[in-house]
This record gives C-alpha cells, sequence and structure tokens, in this order.
C-alpha cells in the first residue's frame, strides 16, 4: 500500500513539474502564457497540498467526477462503442493531422494524458488494473508509441509541405557527411547511459511480479496470455483457436514480410511523408493503432473475469453475467428464415452423404467465404483497385487483395457479430472447421 | 609527461588501441575502422541519417536492450534451476535473499522494454519507407527478428513457475492445439491417419512438440527454458549480425535519393 502511495504522488508530482515547464514554454506566445501560468499555479498548488497531507488517494483534493467515471465506463466497457470509438479517433488523427502536429496542441494532448492518468489514479479500481507491474510498460507504450506517432506526422507534414512548395526534403538539408566518431559514437553512448540508468530506476522502484506458486488446478480467472499477445487473445471472441492462434498470426507475419514486395510505390524512400504514399500508410497505420495496440489495450485493461468486458472504473465482479445467445449463419437461414430443423449429417451414412448433408446446411456460409476470398479479388482488380492491378501484375495484386481481405476479417466479423449475434459462418463443429 | 601520456604511450595500452588517440579526423576515422566495436559503423555517414530524430535510435536501443539481457540472463542462469522443485523457489530467493536480485527486475523490465522499442523500430523503419528496394530483405530479416523477440520473452514467462506464468503460457499454448490438421483439434486432423488410427492425438500434435507433455509440466519448463536459454538467443544473434551487415551494405540508414 505504502508503494502504491508512493507511486501515485510521484505520478501526481510528475505531471505538476510538467504544468510548470509549460508556462516557461507558454511564453513564446505571450496572451497565452497567462493561461499556462494559471495552470501550472494550479498544479503546483496542488501537488504541494498532496505532498504535505500523505493522504490515501481516495482523498486527493482533485479526483475525477463520478459522471465522468461513468462514462468512460460506458464507453469502454461495450465493444461496439470502444472499437468505433478508435477507428473514428484514427480517423480523426489523419484527417486532422495538420492541426495536431502543432507544438502547443501536442502539449496540450500530452497533458490531457497525464491528467487522465494520473486523475485515474486515484480510482481504487483503475490502480487495481494499470498499476499492476507488468501493465506498467503498456502505459509507458501508449505514450511513447503516441509520441512517436505524433513526431512522424509532424514530420511527414512538415516535408509534405515542403514537396508542395518545391523546397528540398528537410531530410535532404542534412546531406553533409560527418564522421561517426564522434556525431554517432556519442549520441550511441548517452541513449545507453541513459537506458542503463532507467533500467536500474526502474528495477529499483517498481518490483517483478511473483505470484503464487503455479498449480495446475488452480485456473485464475481471467487466465490471460503474455500482453504482447493479448491482441491475439482478443481475436479468439471472434475466431476459433486454429484461426486466432494459427492462421490469421501466421498472416500478419507473412503479410509483414511481404510488405517490400507488394509496395510498388518508389516515393517516399528514405523520409518521412504521408502525401507521397497515402494508401501504405493509412493501411499499416490502421493496423497498427486500433487494430494491434487497440486491442492490447483492449485485453490488458478492460477484458476481466471470464473475459467479459469491464469500464476502466468498474469493479472487476466474476460474477458479472452477461447473456450471450449467439447463432450461427446456419441455424439463421433454417430455423429462423426457413423454419425448418438444421440437416444433420447421419454419422452412420457414408463419407459422401455426410458431406453432403453439411453442405446444405453450412451452403451459404461457405459460398460467402469462397467469394469473399476468390471473386472479391477480382471485383476489387475490375473497379476500384484497376490501377493497383494494371501496375502490380497478377500475383502481387492477388497477394496485396487478400492479405487486405484476411485484415478486414476481424473487423467485419466483429460488425456481424454486434449487428446480428452471428457466431460463425460456417459452422462444421464435426470436423473443428468454423469460421 | 603527464601519467594519462605515460599509460598512454606504454606498451599494453598500445597493444590494445593500435591508434592515437582520436582527437583529429584522421584518427577519428582510424578509431571506427580498427576496433571490434566501433567497425559495426560505417567512417562517415549523412547528418540526415544519424539524426536522432530521424532513427528514433530504436534499431541500436533494441540491440542495446537484447545484450542487457543477455548479461542479466547469464547472471540469472547461477541462480535458476528449471526443475519443478527449484524453479519458484530461486526466484523468490532471488527477490528476498540474494544481493544482485535486480537482476531479475532489470532483465523482465528489459524484456518488456524490447519488445516495445523493437515495435517502435519496425514502425519507424516502415513510415521512413526504408524497407523499399534496396532494403526488402532487411526489412524481412527485420519481421524473423521480430517474432523471435516474441518467442523469447515467451519462453521466459513461463520461467519463474508461478500462477501468472504457467496460465499464461496455457493460454497461450493452447492455441497450437488447434492448428489445422496437426492439432488435435484442428480442423482436418483426422486426415492423418493410417487405417482408421488417428496420428494426431493429444500426445502427438502440434501442441505436444511445443510443450512435451500433454499440459504445461516439467517437460514443458526444461524446454522452454533451453529455448529461452540457448537456442533462440543464438539465432537471434545471428540474425542481427546479418542484419547489421546487410545495413551496412544496403547503403546504410535510407536518405532520400
Ligand atoms: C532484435 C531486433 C532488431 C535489432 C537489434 C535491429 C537493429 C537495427 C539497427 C541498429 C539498425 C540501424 C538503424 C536504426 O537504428 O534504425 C536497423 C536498421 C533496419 N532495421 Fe532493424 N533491428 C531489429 C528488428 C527489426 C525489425 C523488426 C524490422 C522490420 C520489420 C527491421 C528492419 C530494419 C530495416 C529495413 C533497417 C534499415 C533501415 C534504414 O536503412 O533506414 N529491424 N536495425
Amino acid at each position: 500500500m505504502l508503494l502504491f502511495l508512493a507511486n501515485i504522488g510521484w505520478t501526481m508530482r510528475s505531471y505538476k513539474r510538467d504544468g510548470y515547464y509549460e508556462s516557461v514554454l507558454g511564453f513564446q506566445h505571450i496572451p497565452k502564457a497567462t493561461v499556462w501560468a494559471f495552470y501550472a499555479a494550479f498544479l503546483m498548488l496542488l501537488a504541494v497540498t498532496h505532498l504535505t497531507s500523505r493522504s490515501a488517494p481516495e482523498e486527493f483534493l482533485l479526483r475525477l467526477p463520478e459522471w465522468f467515471k461513468l462514462s468512460v465506463d460506458v464507453i469502454f466497457r461495450d465493444a461496439r462503442i470502444y472499437f468505433g470509438l478508435s477507428v473514428a479517433a484514427f480517423v480523426g488523427m489523419i484527417v486532422w493531422r495538420e492541426f495536431l502536429t502543432r507544438d502547443t496542441v501536442g502539449w496540450i494532448l500530452f497533458n490531457v494524458g497525464c491528467l487522465f492518468l494520473g486523475l485515474s489514479m486515484t480510482d481504487y479500481d483503475f490502480r487495481q488494473i494499470v498499476g499492476k507491474p507488468d501493465n506498467v510498460p503498456i502505459v509507458g507504450m501508449l505514450f511513447i508509441g503516441g509520441y512517436f506517432t505524433w513526431l512522424y506526422f509532424k514530420k511527414a507534414v512538415d516535408n509534405d509541405r515542403r514537396v508542395a512548395e518545391g523546397r528540398p526534403l528537410a531530410e535532404q538539408e542534412l546531406k553533409e557527411q560527418v564522421l561517426v566518431w564522434p556525431d554517432l559514437v556519442y549520441t550511441e553512448m548517452l541513449c545507453m547511459i541513459l537506458l542503463t540508468a532507467l533500467l536500474i530506476v526502474w528495477g529499483v522502484f517498481l518490483q517483478a511480479p511473483l505470484e503464487e506458486p503455479g498449480q495446475a488446478v488452480k485456473t485464475p480467472n481471467p487466465s490471460k496470455a503474455p500482453w504482447y499477445f493479448l491482441g491475439l487473445q482478443e481475436m479468439l471472441v471472434y475466431f476459433d483457436p486454429w484461426l486466432a492462434g494459427v492462421v490469421l498470426p501466421l498472416v500478419i507475419v507473412q503479410g509483414l514480410m511481404a510488405i517490400p514486395y507488394i509496395d510498388f510505390n518508389k516515393k517516399g524512400n528514405g523520409y518521412y511523408s504521408f502525401a507521397d504514399r497515402k494508401f501504405s500508410v493509412i493501411i499499416f497505420l490502421f493496423g497498427f493503432i486500433p487494430l494491434w495496440v487497440g486491442m492490447i489495450v483492449l485485453g490488458t485493461f478492460i477484458r476481466g473475469p471470464n473475459w467479459n468486458m469491464f469500464g476502466l472504473y468498474e469493479f472487476w465482479d466474476v460474477h458479472k453475467l452477461e447473456v450471450l445467445n449467439n447463432r450461427n449463419l446456419s441455424e439463421i437461414i433454417w430455423v429462423v428464415n426457413l423454419e425448418q430443423p438444421l440437416p444433420k449429417p447421419d454419422p452412420a451414412s457414408g463419407l459422401i452423404s455426410q458431406c453432403l448433408a453439411i453442405f446444405m446446411r453450412e451452403g451459404v456460409g461457405i459460398l460467402m467465404v469462397i467469394g469473399y476470398f476468390m471473386a472479391l479479388p477480382n471485383l476489387m482488380a475490375l473497379t476500384f483497385l484497376r490501377k493497383f492491378y494494371v501496375r502490380m501484375g497478377v500475383i502481387r495484386y492477388m497477394v496485396l487483395a487478400n492479405l487486405l481481405l484476411f485484415m478486414a476479417l476481424l473487423p467485419i466479423k466483429m460488425v456481424l457479430r454486434w449487428a446480428f449475434n452471428l457466431k460463425y459462418i460456417v459452422a462444421i463443429p464435426e470436423w473443428f472447421f468454423n469460421i | 609527461m603527464s601519467i594519462g601520456e605515460t599509460i598512454r604511450n606504454s606498451q599494453i595500452w598500445r597493444s590494445i588501441f593500435r591508434h592515437p588517440a582520436p582527437t583529429d579526423r584522421r584518427n577519428r576515422a582510424v578509431v571506427v575502422l580498427t576496433n571490434f566495436f566501433l567497425h559495426l559503423h560505417p567512417v562517415s555517414a549523412q547528418k540526415g541519417g544519424i539524426a536522432l530524430s530521424y532513427t528514433w535510435c530504436m534499431g541500436g536501443v533494441t540491440f542495446f536492450l537484447f545484450l542487457v539481457e543477455a548479461l542479466t540472463g547469464v547472471l540469472l542462469m547461477f541462480y535458476y534451476r528449471p526443475t519443478l522443485e527449484w524453479a519458484f523457489t530461486d526466484i523468490r530467493a532471488l527477490r528476498d535473499v540474494t544481493t544482485l536480485g535486480i537482476m531479475r527486475e532489470i532483465h523482465r523490465w528489459g524484456a518488456h522494454a524490447m519488445v516495445i522499442t523493437v515495435w517502435l523500430h519496425m514502425y519507424r523503419v516502415f513510415l521512413t519507407g526504408s524497407y523499399k528496394p534496396p532494403r526488402e530483405f532487411n526489412w524481412v530479416i527485420g519481421v524473423l527478428l521480430l517474432v523471435l523477440t516474441l518467442l523469447l520473452s515467451f519462453t521466459g514467462y513461463l520461467l519463474p513457475w508461478d500462477q501468472l506464468a504457467i496460465w499464461a503460457i496455457t493460454v497461450g499454448s493452447n492455441m497450437a492445439r488447434a492448428h489445422p490438421v496437426l492439432g488435435h483439434e484442428g480442423p482436418g486432423f483426422q486426415l492423418l491417419n493410417i487405417g482408421g488410427y488417428d496420428l494426431i492425438t493429444n500426445a502427438s500434435d502440434a501442441r505436444f512438440l511445443l510443450l512435451g507433455a500433454r499440459n504445461v509440466g516439467e517437460e514443458t519448463l526444461n524446454r522452454f527454458y533451453i529455448l529461452h536459454c540457448v537456442a533462440i538467443p543464438v539465432v537471434v544473434s545471428l540474425l542481427i549480425a546479418i542484419h547489421f551487415w546487410r545495413v551496412r551494405k544496403d547503403g546504410g540508414i535510407s536518405q532520400p535519393l
């Protein structure tokens, strides 16, 4: 508990410190500086009060109002809203990139992030989950990753503007050859020293987790994979293990390896840019931010007992019940629409008649999946991806199209699940083959 | 002569460093060429390419973290026995008794950090378009390194043998059970059979290969230990060497043409 307190105090203090620098930074634009100064002074005051009265985090003066917590909970509790909003934020990030990469705006974003984290730490349930030692790096990753994404857009926007105005790229202005000693070696040296210091401090202040000795009979609830695989575990909600755990990861890895061979765009090599390679950047960022990092956040912070979703400030109640009445496509077609029982393969009959029965039952789904992977690429080649097809040739185009379709599989299945409670498009449990 | 100069002029010093101090242009080039560790670098580079704001130094940081992991990992191996009887107690002793037990913290946080930095490195390589010709193949090697980094982390996760460890590995490795054809609950496993007897059962499928048993147990611990401490690091070291070699051979860090 003491350690927790120290941690909270530390978080609190650190963002207060930031607040302090701000007023200095703010003086560049004098009218705004007053606002910053007030803000900083306010934070300082708060910090002092907190530091002098070492009370429990629940009693801090500045806490999140309940209505705020409740509304955040609503967002995070529901996969639909969560995913919808993260996609919306993603689109917003791309559309408003020029505005968002201004220095002041970036600084405000950073402050909002710190405030959100710091204030949320006053909430008991939030602390239980985000404060777990193994989850600390994820919070760090969100800040660092956020910063680098911001930096990328900043540099890309700058370069795009330079290209539009016919000026040389920022990187081209640094063409000069310099000696590696000292220019690079010293930077590396500094990085190493800083990192060593960071690791030692981190190691001293945060103890590595060690729970009870492992017992095969006592299953924890929830049982989670290591955090960097939680995106895959999240896919298990929508797909069977053979897809989510084997096929899709392999496709992801192969897809990554294929990138240099299917991206035929010669521009954008060796400098930051957005305008020169919109398509590839958007696809990659979409895969990395909402689909990969987003799902990790979801899996780590929001999935609780029985793999239910919980708001950030919600207690992880083991008894929370969620009604699950998902149906297969075949059930929707046969039982709901045709009002007939599902055709059943007769185990006593021969292989062929069993296959026929299964095909009767699952035919629509099977055709849909085949159509998705076989017909859709051709359709796309004839319509909006025509240019790609012409420039890439058949094989490369097909690889690209199939990778895109695989990537789209997850959002599609999510939407189907939410809209129709759809469980499987093709369900052949006899062969463990469900899609 | 000052003491510093005396040392510098001694036979011992000069047998180690075969050049005078890197204070002028010529010797700054020579130091990079003749020093084993520095010769990974070119003698000179474009300013834009080595700018911190361009590379984010993430590849270098990843490599450094890998070295940290290797060092602390070896230290941990002195204390740790990969058996059901000792694994957990040895780790607890690292925390409670061992003087330099903080090695475990550094090893663990370093591992997390390495996963993050390797992603960020990939992120920046993508965003600068540095995978484009002629660097396509180095990107492929990079992806392999990424996968192996994750596997290193994953295999290491089991070793403390606490609840966190064994259940995370159980959840993770359950996937292998569903491997198409090769997992005993995967689609098409019935395809491999001889005269009606399935070849793929829970004692012969992909998951069994991974775990060495039907469940996460002592055999698994042994397998993961070897993978974590020997097999994967050796492969990663080799790939990193090739990766660096290729960075140089493909024309150094990418820059606009
Ligand atoms: C253990 C993991 C890895 C290590 C230690 C490593 C190390 C490095 C280093 C030190 C560089 C020099 C430039 C820089 O620092 O950015 C580099 C460049 C490069 N890396 Fe990695 N890397 C790793 C993983 C990856 C991954 C996952 C990818 C991509 C999927 C990748 C692709 C590349 C490419 C294409 C370059 C050349 C970039 C350029 O010329 O600008 N590497 N790597």
